[in-house]
């Protein structure tokens, strides 16, 4: 037994890692396994995915220990590896908790929308779960880049779930630009990498330091951040909106628990363990890009405040709330940096509960756009008092958790001395005022526009959304402890 | 016994072709090809193996000793070659039985096993062999065997591409045989080695630089290098299934090893690459070919044309690779050989399989595929992420070692050309992907299921080329000690 | 150089003109006959580089002094084999294409498929239209 546990957490053979990378791929096994037996089938999917958060939650006490696993060498000099970081611990953490309850939602989702082939939804889930896993543990730039991969590919079917025309296109278009970024420009950038740092590890000060000009790595750079499509930068960010076609949990999947994370995260990984923070601002390789996202998260607001598909708004709120992550990735500053990586935490609980409440609505009420709103808050008081919550978090006001992670943007850019993207960061959040606090206003303060003929969503939906808010609450209290393993990493004051 | 399996390999399918002929029957055949392509690849894995632990092994035949007699050579070099060869082979023989007797008369199916025989042969010979014109009628064996093959297809076209095929191939050969009469004016000798040696510092030689240019130029039409590929498609558009499946996952790229031995250990690179522009002339072709064949693969509407176009553009990532003439550059070459040649012999299978069950492979009519064969499907789709080279196929891999080169070499605008190749294989694959998954079926269209061994046969393959993506340190092994081979210390 | 070398000279004019009937030809037969006029060229440019002046047959006799290099003749042998075998597989493709389209000439042959092609697309078009009309 007790070698067992050794082996767990053993520095170079941690066998806790693979272990967080297999579960949801047993899960995809007991899924099919399960065909047709649907109580059984999402029961097996629940319990696998509290295996898997109990198993990422119990590595938070050696988070900073440096665990290892090397799985087998992908090419001579290139090890598919696994090693465990705070960032990428925190990444997995989101991804690990929120599998279980997006899966209780999406199976009481899934019954009342009467969609078909349950199966493949989550046996595909599961295996976005397992490639998010990957992508948090993943030691080097190449392991990373085929969860990346795997990550696109496992989430096409669930995007395309419905399988009429729109859904196709919608799918067509989510796949040709994420693959085409990540062949076009992320593949090259990480090759180019590679030939520079004879290495594509993560290291804490970065592989790229004194190795190529400031003009290489402005380009550099410049490829990482477009080719990860995932982080749905301006102009790539045409698949977010297009893949709001799938079905309310697969969004949920997509913006809150792992793509889109799986694409800021990514960022800062770049950022923090390839370039490194130091030789960023030194050779000032990030500012172009710093346009870019203040750009991207200015004009996303915009588009959000003018669409009424609820759906739609919230998609190109996930743009602009990316931005503020890549922004705060690109003033190459610690404590923006951790910012950054806080946001990355609430924005994902903050966004999970506004698109399951979506889901909420357009299943019970049958109402997907803004303007049809009116008192519906009424009919589900909590389904919107969760709304209401998040919408607080994202905007970022207390008692929230988005409250301290605009919060260490906001200080970062000032302690970094860039004005304009401090101004940018606030306009952002004024913005943001505008696109989510009328939802739940109308809900509320509007006179119904005829007599609700339904009640609140069913509990296996209100569940799930309520707890995730309440989640929003808890991070504004707990933010120190999730920062804690990161202050280490980032040097933080 | 052993020092016998150099020979053997190459003897036993020879030995079976008549016997095919002779007893005319179509299992007896099928099981000839198969007994024979199990017995190459024994040969080819012991041989392998020996060659890693103990380095070059060279065989006299009829023990008449190099450079007078003829010398067959096992190398690094060529090992991923004979491995290559010998395993499509025994795919395609567990994937001929069915396909064969679906698409061909009765009568033709004992020959065409003759022909797969006299293939392999030709192939494993032109691979195995050191001297150079014994090459050449190597060469011959397997072209003429191929051409007989493709026009055994179903379609009247495929008369025409075959004959178009042999004029044109014939010209490439005849090339070839020029440049090795040259090359033997200038020398005297004909074995490999001996060659090597007697012309070290001749660069200036006008009758030497001639042989160069003849016998890459006939290779390059056996390699279907752009602009010389015009053969390609209509061959392997029309060939019977398993014929494609073969040879598209042979033909060309025991032609690049071919140019890959006379490059490197026959003229030396120091000829070739540094005194002729050989190097500058592969990558400009690399990326027309690259370009071109991807942009056309787009426009076909037919399955097995757009995989032939694929086919083309991809013969230009390996060319760009050798034309390197670096370590890297080489051994990227070879593992996109390895790997391409899974993949694509996987795609073919699978295209045979709905040509046996849809009666058609344009386009138009795999409509709603996805769900009347979906682990089918799932196949195709998986092998064709492997042309685009998207993580974790094999294409990845390979793509990543030629990348990984071209950057080495500053060769910018070729990585470009590269990647934008992947872009369009990215349509091309789509679009099938979009006809077979999204379309409606027609009406009344009911599941298919394709018959037992075929279907092993594709998921050995796709299965294999998976687990090459995931862990490519095997092939790679292979490819480094190519590389080593080729560029090292002759070893010809 | 030039006069001294002249059968290299002949030699490669017949493989120019071998190599000119083949592409300028549409008819199949023609083409044939071009290829094979190719191959006899390089043919006997081979025999030609083992020739010596004044060298007789290889084959020993008390009489004779010099002889020609026998390597090339046999090299060449094989190589005929191999262009007979080429010549034989091509005859039979041009007789199998002259009974499935009734002519050998190339353009004729590529104007049949096309109008098949053509005929088998108005087909489809037709039935796909009245498909969608009733």
């Amino acid at each position: 037994m007790a070698e067992l546990t050794a082996a767990w957490t053993s520095p170079d053979r941690a066998a806790a890692l693979p272990a967080a990378v297999a579960l949801p791929l047993l899960a995809c096994g007991a899924v099919l396994l399960l065909r047709h037996r649907s109580i059984a089938r999402e029961a097996a999917s629940v319990a696998f995915g509290l295996a898997l958060a109990g198993v990422v939650l119990a590595l938070w006490p050696v988070a900073d220990r440096g665990l290892r696993f090397e799985l087998w060498t992908w090419l001579p000099g290139l090890p598919l590896e696994f090693a465990l970081e705070p960032l990428g611990l925190l990444f997995a953490s989101v991804a690990a908790v929120l599998w279980p309850v997006t899966t209780v939602y999406a199976a009481g989702y899934l019954r009342a929308a009467r969609e078909p082939a349950l199966d493949r939804f989550f046996a595909f889930f599961a295996l976005t779960i397992a490639s998010a896993m990957w992508i948090a543990l993943s030691a080097n730039l190449v392991t990373l880049l085929i969860g990346y991969e795997l990550m696109t590919l496992a989430t096409w079917p669930l995007v395309a779930h419905h399988g009429d025309a729109q859904a196709r296109r919608g799918a067509r278009t989510y796949v040709v630009v994420l693959l085409a970024t990540s062949i076009g420009l992320l593949l090259p950038a990480i090759v180019w990498t590679w030939a520079l740092a004879d290495t594509t590890d993560f290291r804490p000060d970065g592989i790229l330091a004194g190795q190529a000009g400031s003009g290489v790595l402005t380009l550099l750079f410049a490829l990482y951040l477009f080719g990860i499509g995932k982080a749905a930068l301006m102009p790539v960010h045409r698949w977010l909106p297009a893949a709001m076609v799938a079905p309310a949990p697969v969004s949920a999947l997509l913006h809150a628990v792992a793509v889109v994370k799986a694409g800021v995260f990514t960022v800062l990984k770049v950022t923090v363990y390839v370039f490194g923070l130091d030789t960023l601002r030194e050779t000032g390789a990030a500012e172009p890009m710093t346009w870019v996202a203040a750009f991207t998260l200015i004009a996303a607001a915009i588009v959000a405040i003018r669409s009424d598909d609820l759906k739609r708004r919230l998609a190109y709120s996930t743009v602009s709330q990316l931005a503020y992550i890549v922004l705060a990735a690109t003033l190459a500053h610690q404590v923006a940096a951790a910012g950054g990586a806080l946001h990355m935490v609430t924005h994902a609980v903050g966004k999970i509960t506004l698109f399951l409440c979506a889901g909420a609505i357009a299943v019970t009420a049958g109402k997907t756009r803004v303007s049809e709103l009116d008192g519906l808050g009424r009919a589900m008081p909590w389904t919107f008092a969760a709304f209401l919550t998040a919408s607080v978090s994202i905007i970022g006001l207390p008692p929230t958790g988005g409250t301290w992670s605009k919060w260490l943007m906001l200080l970062g850019s000032a302690e970094a001395d860039q004005v304009v993207p401090l101004v940018v960061l606030l306009a952002g959040s004024l913005l943001a005022v505008a696109y989510l606090m009328p939802i739940a206003v109308r809900a509320f303060l509007r006179p119904p526009a005829d007599l609700p003929t339904h009640g609140e969503a069913p509990l296996v939906m209100t569940g799930p959304l309520t707890l995730t808010a309440l989640g929003c609450v808890a991070l504004f209290f707990g933010a120190d402890a999730v920062l804690e393993p990161l202050a280490g990493t980032l040097e933080l004051p | 016994m052993t020092g016998q399996l150099p020979v053997l390999q190459v003897a036993v399918p020879l030995l079976c072709a008549p016997l095919c002929v002779l007893l005319r029957s179509r299992f007896v055949a099928w099981l000839l090809f198969l007994a024979a392509s199990l017995t190459s690849l024994t040969c080819a894995v012991w041989l392998a193996e020996r060659v890693d632990r103990t380095g070059a092994l060279r065989y006299a035949m009829g023990d008449w000793q190099a450079p007078y007699g003829i010398e067959f050579v096992v190398n690094g070099f060529n090992t991923p070659v004979l491995l290559l060869v010998s395993l499509s082979a025994v795919v395609a023989a567990v994937y001929s039985r069915r396909s064969v007797a679906a698409e061909l008369d009765d009568r033709r199916v004992p020959l065409l096993y003759a022909c797969l025989c006299l293939a392999l042969a030709g192939l494993l010979g032109l691979s195995i062999t050191g001297d150079v014109f014994n090459a050449f009628v190597f060469l011959e064996i397997s072209s003429l065997s191929t051409y007989t093959m493709i026009a055994m297809g179903r379609r009247r076209q495929a008369l025409l591409a075959s004959f178009r095929y042999l004029v044109i191939g014939t010209i490439g050969a005849t090339f070839l045989l020029i440049g090795i009469g040259l090359a033997y004016a200038v020398t005297g000798t004909l074995n490999m080695a001996d060659l090597a040696q007697r012309l070290t510092g001749s660069h200036d030689n006008r009758a030497l630089q001639a042989a160069v240019v003849f016998v890459f130029v006939g290779l390059a039409v056996k390699m279907a290098v752009f602009p010389l590929h015009a053969w390609l498609p209509a061959a392997y558009g029309e060939a019977p299934s398993a014929v494609s499946t073969f040879v598209a996952a042979t033909g060309t790229k025991v032609a690049i090893y071919v140019f890959c031995r006379f490059a490197f250990t026959v003229f030396g690179a120091s000829l070739v690459f540094g005194a002729m522009p050989v190097d500058r002339i592969g990558l400009l072709l690399a990326c027309l070919g690259i370009l071109a064949g991807s942009a056309a693969a787009c426009f076909q509407d037919d399955l097995r044309y757009v995989l032939a176009w694929s086919s083309v553009a991809q013969v230009g990532y390996i060319v760009a690779g050798v034309s390197l003439a670096t370590t890297a550059g080489v051994s990227g070459a070879y593992l996109h050989m390895i790997m391409h040649s899974v993949t694509k012999a996987a795609l073919f299978a699978i295209a045979g399989v709905l040509l046996l069950r849809l009666g058609s492979v344009r386009l138009a009519d795999l409509a709603g595929l996805g769900r009347r064969m979906p682990w089918t499907f799932a196949a195709f789709v998986v092998a064709g992420l492997g042309l685009v080279g998207v993580p974790p196929t094999a294409g990845f891999a390979s793509k990543w070692a030629l990348v990984t080169a071209l950057v080495e070499r500053d060769q910018w605008p070729v990585l470009v050309a590269m990647l934008a190749g992947s872009l369009l294989a990215l349509v091309y694959v789509g679009r099938v992907i979009e006809v077979a998954w999204f379309r409606e079926p027609p009406d009344g269209a009911d599941p298919l299921r394709p018959p037992a061994s075929m279907v092993a046969a594709i998921w050995f393959l796709v299965l294999l080329s998976l687990y090459f993506g995931i862990d490519a340190s095997l092939p790679a092994h292979l490819a480094d000690a190519a590389a080593a081979a080729l560029l090292g210390k002759g070893g010809g | 150089m030039i006069a001294s070398h002249y059968v290299y000279w002949t030699f490669f004019a017949l493989m120019l003109i071998g190599l000119y009937v083949v592409i300028s030809h549409g008819n199949l037969l023609k083409k044939l006959i071009g290829l094979s006029l190719f191959q006899v060229g390089v043919f006997l440019f081979y025999i030609g580089l083992g020739k010596q002046d004044g060298g007789s047959a290889p084959i020993i006799s008390d009489d004779v002094e010099t002889y020609s290099h026998p390597l090339p003749q046999v090299l060449i042998l094989t190589a005929i084999v191999v262009g007979v075998a080429t010549l034989a597989v091509g005859l039979a493709l041009a007789v199998r294409i002259f009974e499935a389209y009734g002519t050998v000439e190339e353009d004729e042959v590529l104007e049949r498929d096309s109008t098949e092609r053509l005929a088998e697309r108005d087909r489809e078009r037709a039935a796909e239209h009245d498909g969608g009309g009733s």
